[in-house]
C-alpha cells in the first residue's frame, strides 16, 4: 500500500521538475522517470499488460525524443511566462480539479473491486464467462479482441489516419533527402 | 548518416535477434500470457529503431523499404478488418464474431492454437502497429534534419 504513496510523490515530483527547468534534455529525462514510475505502479496493481505497454511505449518515446533534443542548438529556454495566460492555466486546472473531486467521490474505496457496488456490471460477465466465450486465457486480450474488438478496429483505424496524413505531408521530402548524401 | 562506432554496431547486430524473437513471442503468446499486438509491434518497431540508430539511414532503407513498409502497414489493417467482416459472413451475421471459435476450430484452451480468431487478430494488430511506428519514427527524423538544413 505505502509503495504506492511513495511512486506518486516520486511521479508529482518528476512533473513538477519536467514542467520547471529550463533545460530541455532534463526535462526530457523526467518525462522518463514519469513514465517508469507510472509502468512500475501498473506492475504493483498487477495489471502487466498495461506494465509492458507502458514501459515499451516509454522506452520509444524516450528515445525519439532525446534524438530531437540533443541535435537541436534550442536546448535552453529563456524568458519568464505571461502573466495573463498562467492566470488562466491556473483557474482551469482548479476547476478540472473540482470535477475530479466530484468524479473521485463515486467510485469505490481504492483496492476494492467495482462490482461490490454494482454486482451485475459487464465485468462479472467477462471474468466469469470468458473462458468458455472466447478460449483465451488472458482475459484481457479476450475482452480487447472479442467482446470490445470493435473499440480495437476504431483505435487501429486512428493509428491508420494518422500515418497517412503524416505519409502524405512528409514522404516528399524524405525522398528528396534520401538520395542526397548524409552526413 | 554512417552510423556509431564499431562497438555500437556489433553489440546492437547480436541484440536485435533477441528482440527480434521476443517481440515475436509477445505477439504469438497474446492470448495466454500478458502482451498481445499493441505491445509487440511496438517492441518490434523498437528493434528496428535500434539499427536504425546504431547502422545509419540508409541501411535500414535498404533492408526494409519505405514502400514495403506502407505495404505492411495496409496489410494488417485489411488482416483485421477481414476477421471481422468474414465473422459477419460466417457467424450469424455479427460483426467481429469469434467464428473459429465457435464453429470450425475450438481448440483446448491453454493452447497455443486455441481461442479461434484472437491469435489471428493478435498478428494483424502488431504488424500494423510495427510498421506504422517505426514508418512515424522514420519520417520524423527525416523531417527533423530538413528543418534544421533551412534555418
Amino acid at each position: 500500500m505505502y509503495i504506492f504513496y511513495v511512486l506518486l510523490i516520486f511521479i508529482i515530483i518528476a512533473a513538477i521538475i519536467a514542467i520547471e527547468t529550463k533545460n530541455l534534455l532534463s526535462a526530457v529525462i523526467c518525462i522518463g522517470a514519469l513514465g517508469f514510475g507510472a509502468s512500475l505502479m501498473f506492475l504493483f496493481l498487477r495489471a502487466p499488460d498495461i506494465a509492458i505497454t507502458q514501459i515499451v511505449v516509454e522506452v520509444l518515446g524516450l528515445i525519439i525524443l532525446i534524438r530531437s533534443t540533443i541535435s537541436r542548438d534550442l536546448t535552453f529556454i529563456s524568458g519568464d511566462k505571461e502573466f495573463f495566460g498562467t492566470v488562466i492555466s491556473i483557474v482551469i486546472i482548479f476547476v478540472i480539479f473540482l470535477a475530479g473531486v466530484k468524479v473521485f467521490e463515486t467510485m469505490p474505496d481504492f483496492g476494492t473491486a467495482i462490482f461490490a457496488q454494482v454486482s451485475e456490471g459487464a465485468s462479472q460477465t467477462y471474468i466469469k464467462e470468458g473462458l468458455q466465450n472466447t478460449g483465451a486465457a488472458n482475459i484481457v486480450s479476450s475482452v480487447i479482441l472479442d467482446y470490445r474488438a470493435y473499440d480495437t478496429l476504431g483505435e487501429t483505424t486512428v493509428l491508420f489516419t494518422c500515418i497517412i496524413g503524416a505519409t502524405v505531408i512528409l514522404r516528399k521530402k524524405a525522398k528528396k533527402l534520401l538520395e542526397e548524401p548524409d552526413l | 548518416m554512417k552510423g556509431m562506432t564499431i562497438i555500437v554496431k556489433t553489440i546492437s547486430s547480436w541484440v536485435k535477434v533477441l528482440i527480434v524473437l521476443f517481440g515475436i513471442y509477445i505477439i504469438l503468446f497474446g492470448h495466454l500470457t500478458p502482451g498481445g499486438g499493441f505491445a509487440g509491434g511496438v517492441i518490434l518497431a523498437s528493434s528496428y529503431l535500434l539499427i536504425m540508430l546504431a547502422f545509419g539511414r540508409e541501411f535500414v532503407q535498404k533492408d526494409l523499404p519505405l514502400a514495403l513498409d506502407s505495404k505492411l502497414d495496409c496489410l494488417g489493417a485489411l488482416l483485421f478488418a477481414m476477421i471481422a467482416v468474414l465473422g459477419l459472413v460466417l457467424c450469424d451475421k455479427i460483426f467481429f464474431a469469434n467464428f473459429l471459435y465457435q464453429e470450425y476450430l475450438p481448440g483446448k484452451a491453454f493452447d497455443l492454437i486455441s481461442a479461434g480468431t484472437i491469435p489471428l487478430s493478435n498478428i494483424a494488430i502488431g504488424l500494423k502497429v510495427g510498421a506504422s511506428l517505426f514508418l512515424v519514427i522514420f519520417l520524423l527524423s527525416t523531417f527533423r534534419r530538413d528543418t534544421s538544413v533551412n534555418r
